[in-house]
């Protein structure tokens, strides 16, 4: 039933590459240009908005970076299960008519609208102030309603005992979790953990900032090339785009 | 009166039978590791460690309020025995000692790591 799932995702995710022409982005522009870390003491900036713009025309099939660094640095054990947590997966993809491939990664798009929000019953999903939507698993019962709802399969849930505590993140059994956007990194102004080894593999494929702010990097390269949100008729305003789908 | 001779005959048995117990439970000698000065009064933080470290947690989850002053993490960075590195491990380590000899289950490192930042980060601990 879940490689249904997935089936129809995939489908649905190639056919939204059709309408969409591919654009190439010259490379050598700054990866990402938020610069500081914020104070301690400080609370999240609600004028700021993180959000990433993924070149699937820069992300190489068969590369997996993004994920090995995703899960070395949340402690996450690599497998790829049902029952295993994955915050970010590689996608292949393969327009029906045309034969063109995508490559390109998948995990929690960080919604403007979270319906995994808007479903929780105890209040532990939740966003944060600058868009980074998370979960607080001091108040997560793992009911699963917000995997449900998320309609792009962004989260997983803990079925086992965590032993392995060498992740950054707290992470443990019988709760729900997913992409954090390296909230951890972020707040000492470091880029996510995906993001730093697309660019150490040359790659350059996620483009990470805020969205809010027009000087940034994502902003300004959002507003010069063509880019689309996932899902875009569900109105959630994801806060990542992609470029070539 | 007869009643009277009841109750002292009782207190006796009592104090009997309670003298060896409370003797037998003695407070836990603890491992406090590095140790130092405590963020705040060692007494207070032993009677209200749970809910200043209960409400750092909801403002550093939830706006994202760094770098206070009750975090899990420090108690651990500073209370983390020098021979296993952690706050658990036996009756002797920081928080497992004490929380055994209060009964009071810990739940906190089904998530949490108990061993220090430091450690995690590949460097030996001070």
């Amino acid at each position: 039933m879940s490689c249904n799932h997935d089936q129809q995702r995939r489908q649905f995710l190639s056919r939204g590459a059709a309408l969409t022409a591919a654009v190439s982005i010259a490379p050598g522009l700054m990866l990402y240009d938020f610069a500081r870390a914020r104070p301690p003491g400080e609370a999240a900036n609600p004028a700021v908005r993180w959000g990433m713009l993924i070149d699937t025309t820069q992300c190489e099939s068969g590369c997996d970076a993004c994920v090995s660094a995703c899960n070395k640095e949340n402690g996450l054990s690599g497998r790829t299960l049902p029952t295993d947590s994955q915050w970010i997966r590689k996608l292949e993809l393969q327009q029906e008519d045309t034969g063109r491939k995508i490559s390109m990664p998948m995990m929690c798009q960080h919604c403007a609208e979270p319906p995994c929000v808007d479903v929780c019953p105890t209040g532990a999903s939740f966003k944060r102030a600058d868009g980074i939507v998370l979960v607080d698993k001091h108040r997560c019962i793992g009911c699963r309603y917000c995997m449900m709802a998320c309609p792009y399969k962004a989260r997983s849930f803990v079925h086992e005992p965590v032993t392995d505590h060498s992740g950054a993140t707290p992470r443990g059994q019988g709760t729900v979790e997913s992409c954090t956007l390296c909230v951890h990194r972020v707040d000492q102004g470091v880029a996510p953990a995906c993001v730093e080894a697309c660019a150490r593999e040359g790659h350059q494929a996620i483009l990470f900032g805020n969205l809010n702010d027009p000087k940034s990097a994502i902003a300004q390269r959002i507003r010069s090339v063509a880019s689309v949100k996932l899902r875009a008729d569900l109105n959630l305003d994801p806060g990542i785009s992609f470029v070539g789908i | 009166m007869q009643s009277g001779w009841t109750m002292i005959g009782r207190m006796a048995l009592l104090l009997a039978l309670a003298g060896p117990l409370a003797a037998a439970v003695s407070e836990p000698v603890l491992d406090i590791g590095q140790g130092g000065k405590c963020v705040d009064d060692p007494k207070f933080m032993r009677l209200n460690h749970m809910k200043l470290m209960r409400h750092q947690r909801d403002e550093t989850v939830r706006q994202g309020i760094r770098g206070g002053k009750y975090s899990l993490a420090g108690c651990v960075d500073c209370h983390a025995s020098k021979k296993n590195h952690s706050v658990l491990g036996t009756d002797q380590n920081f928080c497992q000692g004490c929380h055994v000899y209060a009964a009071v289950k810990i739940d906190c490192f089904e998530c949490h790591s108990s061993e220090p930042r430091r450690a995690l980060a590949g460097e030996p601990p001070k």
